[in-house]
């Protein structure tokens, strides 16, 4: 496996010229985010994803973790990365400064988190739940809870968890069943079972504290009745310090295709005296507070999609630099590396557009997260969130389907070495599975995407946004040079107008036609919105070349990017379009004898 | 015990160096720059004598264009508690930065200067060396350890076939080797903190200094493509080929 290095002039032209970081700096409480230091803190994190936490992918993913008795042992090398990644301080990178963190905007800590992922999605799953919790903290929690807890996992001393998942209860956590009684003194004890909980158990931190989703005994029927408890694995003694162990424990450990490094485990509450455990929020009101985490959460998988998608590309092209095989088919000369056959080319030229279009897309979606939380104008807050909030599935849904495919490709550009483990991009295949199920599948954002996003605003934020881009493409079209690329995101603009019109358009006895083209929807949402990226980019490469500035090779580069993807990609979006009316409608009426 | 630190701005190590098509010079448009390794570890040196109570202020220094900036805070965020740029657009060599560095020493009187025995950009291995001549003051170059004590600075010094120990009279200069240390990765908060550290801005004029180029680059080559090699059959054959095609043995 090649060393991983972060795209960093990608990077810095996305976060200049596309997603607005000279606007986020303008903003209130933003404003220490200046380039320079941007670029500085995006320099250190290369150097620090690059030098500590990539050479312990591999190592991690053959070691995998163990389960010995109640004690689960992680890979050798984490406890080293981890000690190093939290007292360098990341941890803290966007999280608020009162607690430690350092409060830069979401636009600068994605492209870094995107490096921590690259680099080792495995190990980074940690620190990601450290981020989750103290979002939730910071919403949900009292003061002396946030006192108590807060500044020991924005500093990363104590490790965090999410526990949603119940054996019956996956996707439908109305069906969760794990039980909180009052003890009487403002206490709770918690009985149960959760699954799949990342780090769930382990030695890494003195001290782990579970966010865990449970029933009061008064609780209402379905997702209305859920509370969200804090439990720690031990218990504070009187000093605040891990103290007496609680009674949770962890009873198994899953053997998954991939992410070995990340231990999943099977958590067992009570099954003595009760785990104790503390409500954070009003009672009943626990799912609410996981939703407004919910858009961060599915934003960072997302990134994970963009981030694996690079380091396969970074592998691929290396070795079809280096591999050589058969004759180049128009000189006819022996000896060619197999970056000189055109489809191997078109594989790799694929894979960097997609990630040109993801990427941009991504870190203008954090920008514009900024925007929504700190803009003081509030009409121009709410247009921003309202985008976030539209775009969220198509994030995580279309960025992590996407992922997977750049994975997938990047084994067939190794051939059979691709398929042969000690290569690594094997490895990044297998990593990449998990993204486009947990965090809500694609199918879920697929639905939240149609159901709650369109459907129930009547699609009014989608017709914005579609304004928005026709605005992008008439630009373009004032530019001879965009010309085609200005008829390409048109087409593709025109395609999900009609879409969307169809929607709109269908009675309540189509919501299974419907909700049978959902995830079609989602993918045709996501082909246009990155093609509107591309064009974006390319308008900026255009300018920055007639300014005469930049490096002319790479902004050309963007510009051929953008219309490979046109050429190549944005054609999938009509029939993507297809399939969500007529293939919605044959799946309707499907008889199920015939499955 | 104040330390200053001289540190150079040079082309990414891991930067594949290009030739610019007429041979004048490296090609250095849009190319990433960084800290010079060596210079990252003299960094690394002064902070740790620094977190040890031995120096009491560290200053970081450079010689170059105002991007070189980017370099002083590196340094800063990895723990110098101060900075000062002379700032030129001449293109620096060796004596010209010699000459710099000690008026800024006659200026900050320092206890110790500690550079990176040479620049991975041109290879010199020379400025601290011109330093210590200029400012009459004992070096200890190439070094693999330094010990501050009872007044005296013990350096052990890289040298062909083994290693040397030397006892220097302070104030002096040292000039760091490869294997001194193993530089950190700066902290977060580090990084945000370096731009509030105060960083002084001097011209070479202002210093009275003259830095400018003495010598004439008459042209840059990169090296010799390799060659592909051929597999021998057996040990005689490579002897055969060494001694008679190669000529390396005799």
């Amino acid at each position: 496996m090649i060393d991983y290095q972060a795209p960093l002039r990608d990077m810095q032209f996305i976060l200049g010229e596309l997603a607005g970081l000279p606007d986020v700096t303008a903003l209130p409480d933003c404003e220490e985010a200046s380039p320079d230091l941007v670029a500085a803190i995006l320099e250190e994190a290369s150097k620090f994803a690059t030098g500590v936490l990539a050479p312990t992918n591999r190592q991690g993913d053959l070691e995998g973790c163990r389960l010995e008795g109640e004690r689960v042992i992680v890979p050798d090398s984490w406890q080293s990365a981890y000690d190093q990644f939290r007292e360098a301080g990341w941890l803290g990178l966007s999280l608020p400064p009162e607690f430690g963190g350092q409060g830069l905007p979401k636009l600068v800590s994605t492209p870094v988190w995107e490096m921590w992922f690259s680099s080792n999605m495995a190990f980074t799953m940690l620190p990601q739940l450290n981020v989750g919790q103290a979002e939730a903290l910071l919403i949900a929690a009292s003061d002396e809870q946030k006192a108590t807890w807060l500044s020991k996992i924005v500093s990363g001393e104590w490790a965090a968890t999410m526990n949603l998942t119940e054996p019956q209860a996956g996707s439908d956590l109305a069906a969760t069943r794990m039980r909180a009684e009052p003890t009487g003194d403002g206490d709770y004890r918690l009985f149960g079972q959760k699954i799949y909980i990342s780090y769930g158990e382990h030695e890494l931190t003195p001290n782990i504290v579970h966010l865990v989703l449970a029933r009061l005994p008064d609780a209402p029927e379905g997702v209305k009745g859920l509370s969200l408890f804090l439990v720690p694995k031990y218990r504070l003694d009187a000093d605040g310090n891990p103290g007496e162990k609680n009674d949770v424990r962890c009873i198994s450990i899953e053997h998954k295709m991939g992410i070995h490094g990340s231990p999943t485990c099977t958590l067992s509450f009570g099954d003595t005296e009760g785990a104790v455990g503390y409500l954070v929020g009003e009672p009943h009101q626990g799912l609410k507070t996981m939703f407004i985490m919910m858009n961060e959460a599915r934003f960072g998988v997302g990134v994970q999609g963009l981030a694996l998608g690079e380091r396969a590309y970074q592998s691929a092209l290396d070795y079809a630099r280096e591999r050589v095989q058969g004759r180049n088919i128009v000189s006819g000369e022996a000896g060619q590396p197999i970056l000189y056959h055109p489809d191997v080319k078109r594989m790799l030229v694929g894979m960097r557009a997609r990630l040109l279009a993801m990427r941009t897309f991504l870190y203008t979606a954090a920008g514009w997260f900024d925007i929504a939380h700190h803009h003081p104008d509030a009409a121009v807050a709410d247009r921003h969130r309202r985008y976030v909030d539209l775009l969220m599935p198509v994030a995580k849904g279309w960025c992590t389907e996407v992922g997977n495919e750049l994975c997938d490709e990047a084994i067939q550009v190794f051939g059979g070495m691709g398929f042969v483990e000690e290569t690594g991009v094997a490895q990044l295949f297998r990593d990449a599975r998990i993204i486009t199920i947990y965090e809500g599948t694609t199918g879920i954002q697929a639905n939240d995407l149609l159901g709650r996003k369109i459907l129930r605003e009547k699609g009014a934020t989608l017709r914005e946004l579609l304004d928005d881009m026709r605005a992008c493409a008439q630009a373009a079209r004032e530019d001879a040079r965009l010309t085609e690329l200005a008829e390409g995101l048109e087409e593709l603009l025109e395609g999900l107008a009609a879409t969307t019109d169809w929607l709109l358009a269908q009675g309540k006895e189509q919501t299974a036609t419907l909700y049978g083209g959902a995830v079609p929807l989602l993918y045709q949402l996501g082909t246009v919105v990155g093609g509107w990226q591309l064009v974006r980019a390319a308008q900026a490469a255009q300018r920055q070349r007639d300014a005469g500035e930049g490096d002319t090779d790479y902004l050309d580069s963007v510009i051929a990017l953008a219309r490979f993807y046109m050429a190549t990609y944005a054609p999938e979006a009509a029939s993507h379009a297809r399939v969500v009316r007529d293939g919605g409608q044959v799946l309707a009426h499907f008889p199920e004898a015939g499955l | 015990m104040k330390v200053l630190v001289a540190v150079k701005r040079v082309i990414d190590y891991n930067v594949k160096i290009r030739v610019k098509s007429d041979h004048s010079d490296v090609d250095l448009t849009n190319v990433k720059m960084a800290l010079n390794p060596f210079c990252e570890i003299a960094v690394e040196e002064a902070v740790r004598l620094k977190e040890k109570g031995v120096a009491s202020e560290v200053v970081a220094v450079t010689v170059g264009p105002k991007a070189a900036q980017e370099q002083l805070c590196t340094a800063l965020a990895l723990g110098a508690d101060r900075a000062i740029h002379v700032q030129t657009d001449e293109r620096v060599e060796s004596l010209g930065a010699a000459k710099a560095l000690a008026k800024v020493v006659e200026g900050e009187q320092p206890d110790l200067v500690i550079l990176g025995k040479q620049a991975i950009d041109s290879d010199n291995n020379q400025t601290g060396q011109m330093l210590a001549a200029l400012t009459g003051r004992p070096q200890g170059t190439f070094a693999s350890e330094v010990v501050v004590e009872d007044g005296k600075l013990r350096v052990t010094r890289e040298i062909d076939g083994g290693l040397q120990t030397v006892e220097l009279v302070l104030p002096a200069i040292v000039t760091t080797d490869l294997r001194l240390n193993e530089p950190r990765y700066a902290k977060l908060p580090d990084i945000m903190k370096a731009k509030k550290k105060p960083l002084d801005v001097k011209t070479a004029e202002e210093l009275g200094v003259e830095v400018g180029s003495r010598l004439t680059l008459v042209k840059v080559e990169p090296p010799a493509e390799r060659q592909g090699g051929v597999k021998v059959g057996s040990v005689d054959e490579l002897i055969d080929k060494l001694k008679n095609e190669a000529k390396v043995i005799s």
